[in-house]
């Protein structure tokens, strides 16, 4: 009788989540009247509009993902080693940006940064975009912190770092060539997180008026029928995308086999 | 002059001194153990000479030139440590080349010290291995020969082989001991592990509390312990109280029965002392050349196989004795009354 009602609840679960999905599946084919094709998809795809602002996204992504990475294998590295009575506080700061809304923190970077403060970051192209790329590595610092630290918590950080000491390593190779290498899967899983964290933002591109992918959905969205479903599906398949490549690099990541 | 010489060494963490004036002279090529219960400071001393932790005062000296200010990656000592810490990322020749790589070293040296090394520690072939495909002894024989690859001026072993099981053990530290005379590398071994230290090094330091309670070679620690610690730390002992009857001639009363030691004694007259004995030591009924002779009691026999280990109570003590096994000779039976004789050459004064 338990299996019974297991069962249910995952039959009710997958039709709740996938039966929309699939009703938007087949609503993005029905662009030609009375057949399936491709149309909405091929109009989507065809658009210089969608290249350039999935441009843009991409390399946004890429260099928050850089920067990211820069900015917390470091911090979160430190902090394990000399610093780990700093750590629930290194934690609750990197959760902040989950219960403080994008527009509150785009709002506090425009007062901050507009063309009359000290530094007029939004007075030019350049300058609007790294203030975008440190607003997405802020929404994304929660998922990246997180997965760092825990590849950080697979290793022996401590004696690994003296031990390359002994071998006359400076603090850029250790962390270069130590450990690194090591929290890489983490790094990665955190990476793609990241990443689709990018495609999808919506508030901080708008708000600062910058031509990401997030902005066009909506404005397709706004004006169009069969295309946004296209272009949501296309979303999706991004998305899951990203997630079997954190699945793939953590299985063939050769030193960590054995340990799967 | 001495090759590393550690001067007035003291270190605190917090209000606690861990190190309290830790002196040592270490010749070159020298295999010296620093031997202790586990928080007794012989771990913080090896790390303030790598240079992980910062000697609260006191000089380090490698060669006449103090070390104390340089960071670890500038002082060229290599180490090894009780986890193996091999960098699970790299391969087995990737961990033993990577000091190699971080001094600039090119490739083809690179290469043929990595050979050397490999051959050196007999996993020659196992060069493509990643440190998870090997066993403890063999990933603890690879961190050896990423630790002298850089050539370093002091090899510092933290436990090494603590981690490992008994059988390896021993043959390991015959291992690292053939390899460390071999290079003629001035070695400073880290164990709790008496046996260890006795069969390995050219010195022992025991240590207790911080401090260096007493240094020299494995033999004389063994036989001519300095203090009660020592003794008791370093193998089995037996002890007996004793009063002093004659502190100029060496004179005591032992259970009544008078004892000339070999040296004079500087305790007063009447005072109790402590005499210890090592098990073998004792012989178990009379025995020639052993004068003094004591009534006891058997109260446990192990047989152990060829060594029979019993214990009596003689003297107002329970004492340990071994025996060897002889196939015409049962062991005594628990509760016989027996004679254990001793001499008086082999008794050790104590000394709190």
């Amino acid at each position: 009788m338990k299996q019974v009602w297991a069962w249910l609840a995952l039959g009710a679960g997958l039709i709740y989540f996938i039966l929309p999905l699939v009703g938007m599946a087949e609503f993005s084919l029905k662009m030609r009247r009375g057949v399936y094709s491709f149309d909405a998809y091929a109009k989507v795809l065809g658009d210089p509009k969608f290249q350039e602002t999935f441009g843009y996204s991409v390399l946004m992504a890429l260099f928050t993902i850089v920067f990211g990475i820069l900015l917390v294998v470091p911090t979160a590295y430190w902090v394990r080693l000399k610093l780990p009575g700093l750590r629930p506080y290194i934690e609750f700061i990197t959760l902040l940006p989950l219960v403080i809304p994008a527009i509150v923190i785009v709002f506090g970077y425009i007062r901050l940064y507009n063309t009359s403060s000290w530094l007029p970051l939004t007075g030019t192209a350049t300058g609007t975009n790294i203030l975008l790329m440190f607003g997405y590595a802020t929404l994304a610092l929660p998922y990246m912190y997180r997965a760092v630290d825990t590849g950080l918590r697979t290793i022996d950080v401590g004696t690994l770092t003296e031990a390359a000491q002994s071998l006359g390593a400076g603090w850029v190779t250790i962390l270069a060539r130590v450990i690194l290498p090591n929290v890489l899967v983490a790094v990665l899983s955190g990476a793609f997180l990241t990443f689709a964290i990018v495609i999808g933002e919506f508030t901080m591109a708008a708000l600062l008026n910058r031509p990401a992918f997030g902005p066009y959905m909506q404005l397709l969205g706004a004006n169009r029928a069969y295309e946004p479903a296209a272009l949501a599906v296309i979303a999706f398949a991004i998305t899951w995308a990203c997630m079997g490549l954190i699945q793939l690099v953590t299985r063939f990541s050769k030193h960590t086999r054995a340990q799967h | 002059m001495a090759f590393l010489d550690i001067q007035h060494l003291e270190k605190s963490f917090g209000a606690t001194r861990v190190v309290k004036d830790f002196n040592l002279d270490i010749q070159k090529g020298e295999f010296v153990s620093l031997l202790g219960p586990s928080g007794c400071g012989k771990t913080t001393v090896l790390r303030m000479v790598a240079g992980f932790e910062t000697p609260s005062t006191g000089r380090i000296r490698i060669e006449g030139k103090d070390i104390v200010a340089l960071r670890p990656n500038q002082r060229n000592i290599g180490m090894v440590f009780q986890s193996y810490a091999l960098f699970p990322n790299l391969t087995v020749a990737q961990n033993v080349a990577f000091g190699l790589k971080v001094a600039g070293a090119n490739r083809t040296d690179c290469d043929a010290r990595v050979t050397e090394m490999l051959g050196l520690i007999g996993l020659g072939d196992l060069g493509n291995r990643f440190p998870f495909q090997l066993s403890g002894g063999q990933q603890q024989r690879v961190a050896l020969a990423r630790a002298l690859a850089v050539r370093p001026r002091v090899l510092l072993l933290d436990e090494p082989l603590s981690a490992l099981d008994a059988k390896i053990r021993v043959s390991l530290r015959h291992e690292i001991r053939q390899i460390q005379q071999r290079l003629g590398i001035t070695t400073i071994f880290v164990t709790h592990d008496q046996e260890e230290a006795l069969s390995m090094s050219d010195r022992i330091v025991v240590m207790n509390g911080g401090i260096a309670e007493q240094a020299g070679a494995p033999f004389e620690i063994y036989n001519r312990p300095a203090t009660r610690f020592v003794a008791n730390f370093v193998g089995t002992l037996n002890t007996f109280d004793a009063v002093v009857l004659d502190p100029g001639a060496g004179i005591v009363s032992l259970a009544g029965t008078p004892v000339t030691l070999p040296a004079p004694l500087d305790a007063a007259k009447g005072s109790t002392i402590g005499l210890a004995l090592r098990p073998e030591a004792l012989r178990l009924g009379r025995a020639e050349g052993r004068e003094i002779v004591l009534p006891a009691t058997i109260s446990e026999v192990h047989f152990m196989g060829s060594v029979i280990r019993i214990r009596a109570d003689a003297a107002g003590s329970r004492v340990a004795l071994d025996t060897f096994n002889r196939a015409d000779a049962p062991p005594p039976a628990v509760g016989s009354a027996t004679e254990i004789s001793l001499s008086a050459r082999d008794v050790i004064v104590l000394r709190d």
